[in-house]
């Protein structure tokens, strides 16, 4: 049980660390490109880059993401590669999509297999997921060389291709053949009719025959290692890495899993190497491994050591009392009954919405990584996962800097590293210094208010939506759960993380859909907003920061100085975002999740 | 060396001749003096000013709070409130609101008051005195000090008051500056040298100087100094200003989590509403808006808020309290973060003179001879070298009988043109000392040629950083006094403390560069400055500020000053020019140079209080979550009842404790803010480690035990309901 993660950690990190080294390599422009792509990539390297002029760049590249997205996905039905006849999405389906696309979210409001043709699976989903993963790789290298003191932070769509051609593409090639050969699908087919081996489990047509059983094909492992490597999440099939095609074994589990931690691994690594300062990187690396085996580790004690409160006994009624001013004095009293239990045998914990092909505590380890990493790809359904074991997930989309997505996470952490240095900094009688750098109100300024995106994106829609029954009609269980389905959705579109919770009534689909969800528009518009909110802002704002920062004269290293290479650090950093995280969040764990799990169990059902 | 260094001994005051201990502070005040604590209650009060709270973006949060929160109280005392509370509960929120407003005016106002203490005692120098102006060459007017300008020269004789700050253009005076140092000892002012400058309101106890003054009325040091600690012209420093702005975004930030409570409470009571199938509808704290204020107020970091100002301004009165008048807050804070300092060696490292250890005896002379003569000729000498001869004597010789002056001996002084001084004894014979070369011209002019191992002497004596003196008898050289630097005390262990505190020290020193690695490696400096003219001093501190270094020096001198004004932190002696002072960003009105170190010191607690306390009031957050959302949600969840793990009576007291709480500490730790951390140099790491666990581990484990201990006493005095 508890190999399968410690095997992930071991070799992701493993990985990362030759391939910090090639990515510096790359990064820095070291490498002889071959003749082909040599005289392409002078074409597009149209001179280094200001700051301004690099995120310009990036916001410009962002724009015409945007458009072409809407484009292809608005084209579909006249398209090719559509032998279904796919129609045309909702818009607000498209608006969300295609948001939720470029941000590195892919949330999916639509389920791959019944919504997409093969099209826009190749030439949205593919492209996405290539360009949009290299966005937040290319803003935390502009960070590094503004942090080196750079005034010209390098070439944005060098950057651009040296990252999805060099890294992304030769990664996913690899993936994609081990995929192949474990029975992933690739292929232009988009069906194919099968009788099922147990008659008529499809059910039967009117005259009596047994249904044929359609399986949607397509280029399924041409998707899937980029959506693991690019920590992009968007899988070709609704079930996601739940679906057989789209994760044939556990070897293939374990491969997924492994994918969409390396390159946040790396990053961190290449922070520092670029930076010259590897030590420092390694504590950080440390204190990120930490929380990721925190998170997993909650999530694996409480779902699969624990059994399922919902399916348990609970011998002896319980009595609350609560105020009521209407009633003799002023108390109204309640009793939560006895339940007995269910006769499900869970001794294996709790096994509702897992794969078991892929052993026991695969989802719940795939669960937590997903969110630390924020991939979103999902292997097991997290709605059904025990209500407190779910805090694991939600944790690491709050804090959204466990390593994080590929760039973004480390840009993250920055933003808590600032914070913790600039209290600790004055704890050591120095005005506070990042690099060598003073740390003062610009920094802060900048800092601070990528900082307030992510709990604003979060509790605002949340609390807007629990309120109001756009919210309400759309969970499938009231109560606490049904907050926690709320909470989620807004987590992982604000963490641009994409996995769903489930259990929200959004998946609209197409624009002809005679039984819309009642309040699918509502939550397409309100996330797909909160993803392009929650995704610029915090790329921006650090770039700026990092300028202003690298900018000033650098102080020299004394014994006053604050170390950042120390496990002292280690212990700041951890416990400044542990205690940011927390007071942030703990209110809305307290409504959600805990409630949950502390409630009776009609309660929230 | 030359002897004419030796002899030019500058005058200084009487007390730095013998090394002190720590300055005198004459005007500390206790901290909580009674008539301070009205002051500044009364002060408090006024505060409440919108307009004047408006200045502090945390409590004016508070003071908006608790305004709401009287408008809730008036509707539920109008008896039109929908909710479940009594009205007690909203009066006693709404009271401890206020109060923590009070409080944190308190400690602001306490912290000018002590400010205005100590300016009022400096106010009473700045009295109006007559002055007597010199117009032309020697018509003099009485006028009042009020009515002198700039460049105007008054005559100042014994028994009068220096009527403006000023520099002495002739004569020399023995001034007595107790006014403004506190220190009884007076002090030597004299024309034409690095001691000219004098200050508005201190004594002229002997002889008449004329003094030309340099500065405006109003404008003086005393008048600035009054400004500062009166607050008057306290302007923010940077890092205050970026710590001001983090604490915006932390308020702005809990408010983006308290909001939204309101909502997802509401999504609760529905839901518990529709779970018990009640028909009317459920109320929890969670939508009642005066609580939700008291969460906020909890949770936005008031106790950093409330005690920012006051921080600031004890730095200041710190400084001012070791006589250091810091032309800006500013400067103080960069004292914390600097990387060098510049010490000159005469004064701050070695006591000013040398001394002498040894008598080295050439030719044929014998030791005893030797000493005997050389003290002889000291005996009418009064500089600091020939009394330290005589002591030296007396001190080594066996028989230890006094020695007199014969009768008809002749002291001949020390002169520039002989660079030698000594006696002419009855009988004739001259006896000198004085520089070898001199000394050996003294003789050849005799006819008479030097011993043959005086050169190896003179050398092996310079060698080890001693300065050699030659003695002559006639045309005979017996030997050589050997005079040595002499460290001040503490001077290694002060100099320890600055390098833990991960300071370089440099000593900057006139010596050739033999002399002076001695002295460095005896001291325990970390570099020296050899044969150190102005402009190398000026050099040093650019080249070490393009290393990214900031650099603090001291200096007194008219030639000290563009080193002054170049360095991060110039602390200019008051003793000294006024262009010294005007370069400098501190004046050390004790004119004492190991005042650096302490200054360096001020700095680094001052950061340290800010950064320690702010660390502090987050962390406080985290019990105050435990305290404040279960009683939140008591009536639509209540079986969120294990979080409550302070076990709190009821919800209404569990919030009430923990605004108690929260306005309580705030007063706590008055002492602190005004007293400051205490700076250890231990180095960055171990001093990070001590205060991560005394303010960060410490505040989050304090609120737990003070809000328990509020709610347990509340229940005691049946206040709890």
């Amino acid at each position: 049980m508890w190999l399968l993660p410690i095997a992930l950690m071991a070799t992701a990190t493993v990985i990362a660390i030759p391939l910090s080294r090639y990515a510096a390599w790359i990064m820095e422009g070291q490498y002889r490109p071959p003749r082909l792509l040599a005289w392409f990539e002078k074409r597009l390297d149209n001179g280094a880059q200001t700051w301004k002029q690099y995120a310009g760049a990036l916001l410009i590249f962002n724009t015409v993401l945007f458009i072409y997205g809407f484009v292809v996905l608005a084209a579909q039905p006249w398209m090719p590669l559509n032998p279904q006849h796919k129609g045309m999405l909702a818009p607000t389906v498209i608006f969300n999509s295609v948001a939720s696309f470029m941000t590195n979210t892919n949330l999916q409001h639509y389920a791959g297999e019944v919504h997409l043709s093969n099209y826009s699976q190749i030439f949205f989903v593919i492209y996405n997921q290539f360009v949009s993963a290299a966005v937040g790789f290319c803003a935390l290298v502009a960070i590094i060389r503004a942090f080196r003191g750079e005034k010209l932070v390098g070439n944005f769509f060098l950057d651009m291709w040296r990252v999805v051609m060099y890294m992304f593409v030769p990664a996913a090639l690899i993936s994609g053949v081990l995929f192949i050969q474990q029975g992933m699908p690739m292929t232009y087919h988009s069906s194919y009719q099968v009788s099922t081996l147990e008659p008529a489990a499809m059910g039967v047509t009117d005259n009596g025959q047994a249904k044929p059983q359609t399986i949607v094909v397509g280029p399924v492992a041409a998707v899937v290692p980029i959506k693991m490597l690019g920590t992009n999440g968007g899988g070709f099939y609704g079930m996601n890495s739940a679906h057989p095609l789209e994760n044939p074994s556990a070897w293939t589990n374990f491969l997924t899993t492994l994918d969409m931690m390396i390159f946040p691994f790396t990053l961190v690594l290449l922070y520092g190497r670029m930076l010259k300062r590897r030590r420092h990187s390694w504590v950080i690396f440390s204190v990120m491994a930490l929380l990721m085996i925190g998170t997993i580790v909650w999530a694996i004690y409480f779902d699969t050591l624990k059994p399922n409160p919902g399916l348990t006994a609970h011998p002896t009624a319980r009595s609350f009392e609560i105020p009521n001013p209407s009633a003799p004095g002023g108390k109204r009293t309640f009793t939560v009954p006895a339940v007995a239990g269910l006769p499900v045998d869970q001794h294996l914990g709790n096994l509702e919405g897992k794969e078991m092909r892929f052993g026991i505590s695969a989802g719940a380890t795939f669960a937590a990584v997903t969110v630390d990493v924020t991939c979103g790809a999902v292997n097991c359904e997290h709605d059904s996962l025990n209500p407190i074991a779910a805090l694991s997930p939600m944790t690491g989309m709050w804090l959204n800097c466990v390593y994080g997505g590929k760039g973004v996470g480390m840009i993250n952490l920055l933003l808590f590293l600032i914070v913790g240095v600039f209290l600790a900094g004055q704890m050591v009688g120095r005005t506070p210094e990042y690099l060598g750098k003073k740390v003062g109100a610009r920094e802060m300024k900048l800092a601070m208010i990528a900082l307030l995106v992510h709990p604003i994106m979060i509790l605002g829609p949340t609390g807007l939506f629990a309120a109001t029954t756009w919210g309400t009609k759309a969970i499938n269980n009231p109560g606490a759960h049904g907050f926690s389905e709320m909470l989620y959705q807004f987590s992982s579109s604000s963490a641009n993380n994409g996995s769903a919770f489930d259990g929200l009534a959004v998946t609209t689909g197409f624009a002809d859909n005679p039984n819309p969800p009642p309040t699918g528009k509502q939550w397409d518009i309100a996330t797909g907003l909160v993803m392009l909110l929650s995704r610029y802002l915090p790329i921006i704002a650090p770039i700026a920061m990092a300028a202003s920062l690298g900018y000033k004269k650098p102080t020299p290293f004394g014994l006053g100085t604050l170390r950042d290479d120390t496990p002292t650090f280690g212990c700041l950093l951890f416990g400044t975002i542990v205690i940011v995280g927390a007071l942030l969040f703990l209110p809305v764990a307290a409504l959600g999740p805990l409630a949950e799990h502390l409630g009776p169990i009609p309660f929230g059902g | 060396m030359k002897m004419t260094e030796l002899a030019n001994v500058a005058p200084e005051t009487a007390s730095s001749l013998t090394p002190r201990p720590a300055p005198r502070r004459i005007r500390r005040q206790s901290l909580f003096a009674p008539a301070l604590l009205r002051t500044a209650l009364k002060q408090a009060f006024v505060m409440m000013r919108p307009d004047i709270q408006w200045a502090n973006p945390v409590m004016f949060v508070v003071e908006v709070g608790a305004v709401l929160t009287l408008l809730f109280v008036i509707q539920a005392a109008a008896g039109r409130s929908s909710s479940q509370v009594p009205v007690s509960y909203f009066v006693a929120l709404d009271f401890w609101l206020f109060v923590t407003v009070l409080f944190a005016n308190f400690a602001t106002a306490l912290a000018e008051a002590r400010g205005k203490a100590q300016a009022d005692s400096l106010k009473q120098t700045r009295r109006e005195t007559p002055a007597f102006r010199l117009r032309g060459k020697d018509i003099i007017e009485e006028v009042l000090s009020s009515d002198l300008k700039p460049g105007d020269r008054v005559i100042v004789s014994a028994g009068q008051i220096i009527p403006r700050d000023g520099e002495v253009v002739e004569g020399i005076a023995a001034v007595d500056e107790s006014a403004i140092t506190g220190e009884s000892a007076a002090v030597i002012r004299e024309a034409n040298s690095d001691h000219s400058g004098v200050t508005g309101g201190t004594r002229v106890l002997s002889d008449r100087i004329v003094v030309r003054i340099t500065a405006a009325s109003g404008e003086s040091f005393l008048d600035r100094m009054i400004g500062l600690v009166e607050g008057a012209v306290r302007q923010r420093t940077p890092n205050e200003i970026a710590l001001t702005l983090v604490l915006s975004a932390l308020t702005l930030i809990f408010l983006i989590v308290v909001v939204p409570l309101w909502p997802m409470a509401y999504n609760a009571e529905q839901y518990m509403a529709s779970y018990l199938g009640v028909p009317d509808s459920l109320h929890s704290l969670g939508t009642d808006v005066p609580t939700l204020v008291a969460l906020l107020v909890c949770l936005i970091p008031t106790t950093i808020g409330a005690l920012l100002a006051a921080i600031g301004i004890a730095g200041m009165d710190r400084a001012l309290q070791a006589n250091i008048i810091a032309k800006s807050g500013r400067a103080i804070e960069t004292a914390g973060d600097i990387d060098t300092v510049l010490l000159d060696k005469t004064g701050t490292i070695t006591i000013g003179n040398r001394h002498a250890t040894d008598f080295i005896p050439v030719g044929q002379s014998s030791i005893d001879e030797l000493r005997r003569l050389a003290a002889l000729s000291s005996l009418a000498d009064e500089t600091p070298e020939g009394k330290s001869i005589v002591r030296a004597f007396e001190e080594q010789q066996r028989n230890r009988e006094p020695m007199n002056i014969p009768s008809g001996a002749r002291f001949v002084p020390f002169t520039a043109q002989t660079r030698m001084s000594g006696i002419d004894l009855p009988s004739g014979v001259q006896v000198r000392k004085g520089a070898p070369d001199a000394v050996l011209k003294f003789i050849t002019t005799q006819g008479a040629s030097a011993p043959a191992d005086l050169n190896r002497v003179v050398e092996t004596v310079a060698a080890k950083g001693a300065t050699p003196l030659a003695v002559a008898q006639g045309a005979t050289i017996l030997g050589v006094v050997v005079l040595e630097d002499i460290l001040k005390a503490g001077t290694s262990e002060r100099l320890e403390r600055l390098r833990k505190a991960g300071v370089r020290t440099v000593m900057i020193t006139g010596d050739n560069s033999l002399t002076a690695a001695t002295i460095a490696k005896q001291a325990g400096v970390d570099a020296f400055v050899a044969e150190a003219t102005p402009e190398s001093k000026l050099a040093y501190i650019r080249q070490e500020q393009r290393e990214g270094k900031l650099v603090a020096m001291v200096g007194d001198g008219t030639n000290d000053a563009p080193a002054l004004a170049q360095a991060d932190v110039g602390l200019a002696m008051n003793s000294g020019t006024q262009a010294a002072k005007e370069a400098g960003n501190m004046v050390d009105l004790d004119s004492n140079p190991t005042k650096l170190i302490e200054v360096v010191e001020i700095g680094k607690q001052l950061l340290m209080t800010r950064g320690s306390l702010t660390t502090f009031s987050v962390a406080n957050d985290v019990a105050k979550y435990f305290a404040i959302i279960p009683a939140l949600f008591a009536s639509t969840l209540p079986w969120l009842r294990p979080m409550d793990i302070m076990h709190l009576h009821s919800p209404t007291s569990a919030i009430l404790s923990a605004v108690i709480f929260n306005a309580l500490i705030i007063p706590a730790l008055i002492p602190v803010a005004l007293k400051g951390v205490r700076y250890q140099p231990l180095g960055a790491d171990a001093l990070l480690r001590r205060n991560l666990l005394v303010w960060g581990l410490g505040g989050v484990i304090v609120p737990f035990i003070g809000i328990k201990l509020i709610d347990v006493v509340m229940v005691g005095l049946g206040l709890a309901s």
